[in-house]
């Protein structure tokens, strides 16, 4: 009943490593036991996963049309330079 | 439950298959413009965005960032297939942007990688536990956390939600930010933030761990309670 992955304010510290599957397999499966019993600890895998799903939900930025036409241009004299017309 | 699966599902559609920008690549050294604007279309607010971090004015990320596309263009010939072009951008982005940092005297962010910036206390407030020397069940939850599945404000995002996370991420230390906002708000791999940032996977875990965290605390603050 001893070592990281026992008790939920460890738990919590590792639940990071434990998504990104960098645990070692004694801690991880200690963890995964945890998990199996602890409903506090469960839930907070979830809100974790949770954090990071609503990071990725705002909508993209917007490129806005004087930049993307500034890039295009680079672009043209870039191949305007590479290929000669013919 | 396999480890990823919940984070990778969750995962912006903001990548782009392997096989289609390798596609893409062989496109751009035909000189497609029209590749070139999808490619451009994709990565530019992200890379504006990093760029900001560096540089003074909106105007010279605006430099940096163009400046970097013209390197991918002049390096196509030597790009290599196994690096991913969105690696290969925000890497060379970064170079540039500290580069001009430099230039501008700037400090810069990003440039002590090792660590995590002195911020290494517990990521959940200790008074959420029983205490260590708490009869029963020391160390554990002193009360549940709330379960968030059925709320809807994280079911529907509120605009409320989404600005509540925009704000806590404002609020990191600089690099817990830029590890987050690549992971989780880019959408690229722990693999390509560690090329991206030269930090080890070690590294990248603990800065996204604290990160994540916090935003984390900055949700359950406004959910506050149960329904
Ligand atoms: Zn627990």
């Amino acid at each position: 009943m001893t070592g990281p992955g026992q008790d939920c304010q460890d738990v919590v510290e590792l639940v990071t490593d434990y998504l990104e599957d960098a645990l070692d397999p004694d801690t991880r499966s200690r963890v995964r036991g945890h998990l199996a019993e602890c409903d506090g600890c469960e839930v907070y895998v979830d809100q974790m996963r949770r954090t990071a799903a609503v990071l990725g939900a705002g909508d993209p930025l917007p490129l806005e049309p004087p930049m993307r036409d500034r890039l295009l241009t680079a672009f043209r004299d870039w191949a305007a330079d590479r290929t000669p017309p013919s | 439950m396999t480890s990823m699966s919940g984070i990778r599902a969750d995962e912006p559609a903001r990548a782009l298959p392997a096989a289609s920008e390798q596609a893409l690549v062989a496109a751009l050294r035909r000189g497609d413009e029209a590749a070139f604007a999808r490619l451009v279309e994709l990565h530019t607010p992200s890379m504006l965005r990093l760029a900001g971090r560096y540089v003074r004015s909106r105007s010279v990320a605006e430099d940096v960032v163009q400046e970097t596309w013209v390197a991918l263009l002049e390096g196509l010939d030597r790009f290599e297939e196994r690096a991913t072009v969105k690696t290969w951008l925000f890497r060379v982005l970064l170079n540039i942007a500290r580069t001009r940092a430099v230039r501008e005297r700037r400090v810069v962010p990003m440039s002590a990688l090792d660590g995590d910036g002195g911020d290494d206390g517990p990521t959940v407030d200790p008074a959420r536990f029983l205490p260590p020397d708490a009869a029963g069940w020391p160390r554990h939850w002193a009360s549940t956390p709330y379960d968030w599945r059925d709320r809807p404000e994280l079911v529907a995002l509120s605009r409320e939600m989404l600005e509540t996370v925009r704000r806590a991420l404002e609020g990191l230390p600089e690099r817990q930010r830029t590890v987050v906002e690549l992971r989780d708000v880019d959408g690229l791999s722990a693999e390509e933030v560690c090329a991206v940032l030269g930090l080890s996977g070690a590294n990248q875990r603990v800065l996204l761990h604290r990160g994540r965290a916090r935003i984390r605390q900055a949700i359950e603050d406004v959910l506050d309670g149960p329904r």
